[in-house]
């Protein structure tokens, strides 16, 4: 069995590396015991400050295909709470739940002993550890705080100086994506010697809109504001920015990291903590399914790590890191062709047209299909390059009836007839892997690799080999 | 309720009125609350969130096998993609345009071997897309939302077309002869429009209300509808009248159980027992005018017709309905759904079974019956010494219809073989050249879409050689 244990940022220890992000699922201690003993091993409180008053309504939602939130957007803002009922909470759930993490969340107005108070007030209360929200993007940025703080480098740091002038828990700088690059801010807490990063906050984003009422979603009084995007949508630009920051060296090494975004089950845990995480936070997915949803996270991970023989988070944190690259680091030489598993084709037709309108028209419908000479069944393509056919409007077909039709016969060796399977060529195929992007069945496309006999080259090596600069 | 005004003659202002039936024949059948709730659907319609979402599990084949395997080729992918966009005026509309009875199809096609059957879900052994389930939930979304068929911009167009029969061929044709702008009447003996999805079809499957909405929609298109029955000498008539004539008339009466007692017996109201045929068991219970049966209840055949005639004799009250079919459940033509749509419904089966002889007594009936057996040929005979009796309050022949020769037989030059009409099969073309043909008469009894795709392309080729004509007349 895989040890989940934790110690993150230099003395925050937790039984796992699953905290509850600071959000609605963190408003009070009663939620937070709850989540405890569902299994959770950390929580970052909601945001504490000077209580605030929210709108309704809050949330709005994107669905994707008759899935439900896809992507949730929001526009509450910090705990509308007094800071004291949120810091007597805090303490209580220290007391009861002395091995699990509480973080404080903390944003209050930019003044030197404001933080101060503020920092020495939550340590008081027992937190393990303090985050600054410095990302929250909407409402507090129009007062100064949240995203307005973490879009300015010099701000993020003058503010991390002042909490470490005063902390003796570690101090986590969350960091805004609404950013042209997140390295900037996350090299501001380097410089002012904080001990980890959170990252990501929300997105700014708009939903949509009522095509009803013209209203944009979610409607307060017929009015809307941008809000912060998360949930599923959002994971791979949070990974990428985890990436981004865990890759800097710029201002120092990297410093520990808790992931954030989108990560809704252990398969996204174990993507972020491959990127260097040592700790990841969810909030969309306890807000859709409850808190529940921790204990396939736990068991999931636990049972991939068993798997792989990794013992600890340690073992492969960070493990993927050094996958990625810029991409003149790419090797050109390297390539890979689409292979059709003809005994897995359904002759759903897919890989054809993404690859004849989005790709590079390699894949064809122009195979036979009939009983053939004394060879057997035709298996062969008569008209290379064909255009896209839809041969099923010009049939005459009629409702075949049991007694009075044969039984329709089938010719080939698949389940699938050859006339509706697809065929590959190779020669001009790029590799793209669209069509096995596109394909509904597990393991019937697969890439696979055609030597090329040429040594590995990159694009920095080639345009140095040839001592010319690059395009624009 | 479906109002279907009495209609004057388009074009001869003036002329009698062309139904002479009036609507609240069928209607009484759905006055009957108590028994029209024994004919629930047999499907249950999706709403709107789970059409949704079956309309999201569909991959979007490009040249989808089920729109291949439709004989109306209605473009599925497409259809259904607009269900999961929420234009479902779109998609309606693109049913529509393929099969102007997209409403009825979609509750009576046997989509188990036609869409469905082709889709290529079974390929990875999960659930095909319920097409047909789909299909209804656009058609009566837009319906109910005032939804009607929309007239292409075209020229109107002097020739006159009859189409003689007002069941789903002509329906169609008719349809696609009006949107390319020629001058159509539909004429019918019976009093409603609309042919066996009208009188014929189970009401747990298809409504009469809705089966008249549709032709309904079709006299919006600017057809003309007449109640007249044709026979020779109105044939000629029509042959005078109008430039092309289409043939959907169907077939004619069922067979008649040739056995003793049973073909002298006159049909006798099967409320107090008797023999009466399958079809006209279904209109007479669609239409109102039967809405009990004795209690015990025999079905001679094992087609689709018989079935629909035993589930509706358990549903209108009879405690015990059998059907006897000659031969073995393998020989069987209708649907296996059909079948197992049957035995759900508590319908019992004697297999190699024939009855031979039927005799009345007071309100009884005692059939007797011989069990066949199968020889080495695979033929069935009767097994010497198995004569049985077996006591019964109705008895319904479900064995097939025939052939309308008589009528057929003075459309001159128009060449009939086998009982069926022949006809090229792109055009609907018949051998007089004038004359075209589709749906059962046709094909010797298929399904509703079969029809539908006959008309259709029997209106196309309609409409070539009328445009062919005027373009010779011109030169």
């Amino acid at each position: 069995m895989a040890d989940l244990t934790t110690n993150f940022a230099g003395g925050i220890h937790c039984p796992n590396p699953f905290w509850l992000a600071s959000a609605p699922p963190t408003n009070c201690g009663e939620q937070i015991m709850r989540a405890f003993d569902a299994g959770w091993g950390g929580a970052v409180w909601k945001t504490i400050g000077e209580p605030i008053t929210n709108v309704s309504s809050r949330y709005s939602s994107i669905d994707w295909n008759a899935q439900r939130m896809m992507g949730l957007n929001n526009i509450e803002l910090i705990s509308d709470r007094p800071i004291e009922v949120n810091l007597r909470e805090i303490a209580e759930v220290k007391r009861r739940y002395p091995k699990h993490a509480v973080i404080a969340s903390l944003m209050v107005e930019s003044k030197r002993e404001t933080w101060h108070e503020m920092v020495k007030r939550a340590e008081g209360a027992g937190a393990d550890g303090l985050e600054l929200n410095f990302g929250c993007p909407h409402g507090m940025s129009e007062r100064g705080m949240g995203s307005a703080v973490g879009q300015v480098p010099e701000y993020a740091q003058m503010i991390t100086e002042w909490v470490k002038e005063a902390a003796r828990t570690p101090v986590l700088v969350k960091l805004t994506p609404n950013i042209s690059d997140i390295r900037i801010v996350a090299r501001a807490a380097k410089r002012a010697k904080a001990d980890g990063i959170s990252a990501i906050n929300t997105i700014n984003s708009i939903t949509g809109i009522d095509l009803d009422t013209f209203e944009p979603r979610p409607n307060v009084d017929g009015k809307s504001s941008h809000g912060g995007y998360c949930g599923p949508a959002v994971k791979p630009i949070a990974l990428n920015m985890v990436q981004q920051v865990n890759s800097d060296f710029i201002d120092g090494p990297p410093i520990p990291m808790s992931g954030i975004g989108g990560i809704a089950n252990w398969r996204d845990a174990a993507e972020f903590i491959l990127m260097g995480c040592g700790t990841v936070q969810v909030c969309t997915a306890a807000m859709h399914y409850g808190y529940r949803i921790v204990e396939d996270m736990i068991d999931g991970l636990s049972n991939w790590m068993d798997e792989k023989g990794f013992a600890t988070i340690e073992d492969f944190r960070g493990k993927s890191l050094t996958r990625i690259t810029d991409w003149k680091h790419l090797n050109l030489n390297y390539k890979i062709v689409a292979q059709i598993d003809e005994a897995l084709c359904i002759g759903c037709q897919l890989c054809h047209i993404a690859c004849w309108d989005g790709a590079h028209q390699c894949i064809h419908l122009d195979r036979v299909t009939g009983p053939g000479g004394a060879k057997g069944p035709v298996d062969g393509h008569v008209e290379v390059h064909a255009k896209p056919h839809e041969a099923g409007r010009e049939r005459i077909v009629v409702t075949p009836i049991p007694k009075l039709d044969p039984p329709r016969v089938h010719v080939g060796p698949y389940a699938t007839s050859l006339e509706r399977i697809p065929r590959v060529d190779e020669t001009e195929c790029v590799g793209c892997n669209l069509c096995s992007l596109v394909c509904p069945v597990d393991k019937c496309i697969t890439m696979v690799e055609r030597p090329t006999g040429l040594a590995p080259q990159t694009w920095a090596e080639r345009t140095q080999a040839v001592e010319c600069a690059p395009p624009e | 309720m479906l109002e279907l005004r009495a209609l004057k003659r388009l074009s001869e202002p003036g002329a009698s009125p062309s139904y002479g039936g009036r609507l609240q024949d069928s209607t009484q059948f759905e006055t009957h609350a108590e028994v029209a709730a024994r004919f629930p659907d047999l499907h249950p319609a999706f709403d709107a969130r789970a059409a949704v979402v079956e309309a999201n599990r569909c991959l979007n084949c490009f040249d989808a096998p089920c729109m291949g395997a439709c004989p109306t080729h209605i473009d599925v992918p497409r259809f259904i993609q607009k269900i999961a966009s929420g234009n479902v005026t779109g998609s309606a509309q693109t049913i529509l345009d393929a099969n102007v009875l997209g409403a009825s199809c979609s509750r009576v096609c046997p989509v188990e071997v036609l869409c469905e059957g082709s889709c290529v879900m079974h390929g990875k052994h999960e659930r095909p897309i319920e097409i047909g389930r789909l299909q209804r939930y656009a058609m009566e979304t837009f319906y109910a939302a005032g939804g009607t068929l929309r007239l292409r911009q075209r020229p109107e167009r002097p020739q006159r077309v009859a189409c003689i029969g007002a069941g789903p061929a002509s329906l169609a044709c008719a349809a696609e002869l009006r949107q390319q702008g020629f001058q159509v009447t539909v004429m019918d003996k019976r009093p409603l429009p609309g042919g066996l999805n009208t009188y014929g079809v189970a009401e747990y499957k298809l409504r009469t209300a809705d089966s008249l909405r549709e032709a309904e929609m079709v006299r919006g298109l600017g057809a003309e509808f007449q109640v007249r029955d044709v026979n020779p000498e109105s044939l000629a008539e029509i042959e005078r009248e109008f430039d092309a004539i289409f043939l959907g008339v169907g077939l004619g009466a069922m067979h008649r159980l040739r056995i003793d007692g049973g073909a002298s017996d006159a049909k006798t109201d099967a409320k107090t027992g008797g023999m009466i045929d399958a079809l006209e068991f279904i209109a007479g219970y669609k239409t109102g005018a039967r809405l009990t049966v004795a209690r015990r209840v025999v079905v001679v055949g094992a087609g689709n017709t018989a079935i629909d005639a035993a589930c509706a004799a358990r549903r209108l009250g009879a405690e015990e309905v059998t059907i006897l079919y000659r031969r073995q459940r393998e020989n069987i033509s209708a649907f296996d759904f059909e079948y197992e749509h049957a035995v759900a419904e508590g319908i019992s089966f004697l297999w190699g079974t024939l009855p031979v002889a039927f005799t009345a007594q007071g309100d009884a009936i005692t059939l007797t019956c011989v069990a066949m057996a199968q020889d080495a040929t695979g033929a069935h005979s009767p097994v010497a010494g198995s004569e049985f009796t077996m006591e019964c309050d109705v008895v319904i022949p479900a064995i097939g219809q025939s052939p309308l020769l008589e009528l057929l037989s003075h459309a001159q030059g128009v060449a009939i073989e086998h009982g069926r009409v022949v006809i090229d099969r792109a055009t609907g073309q018949t051998t007089n050249p004038r004359y075209f043909a589709g749906g059962d008469c046709v094909n010797g009894g298929r399904e509703v879409v079969d029809a539908v795709a006959d008309g259709k392309r029997a209106a196309l080729g309609i409409a070539a050689a009328l445009s062919r004509r005027v373009e010779a007349n011109v030169g």
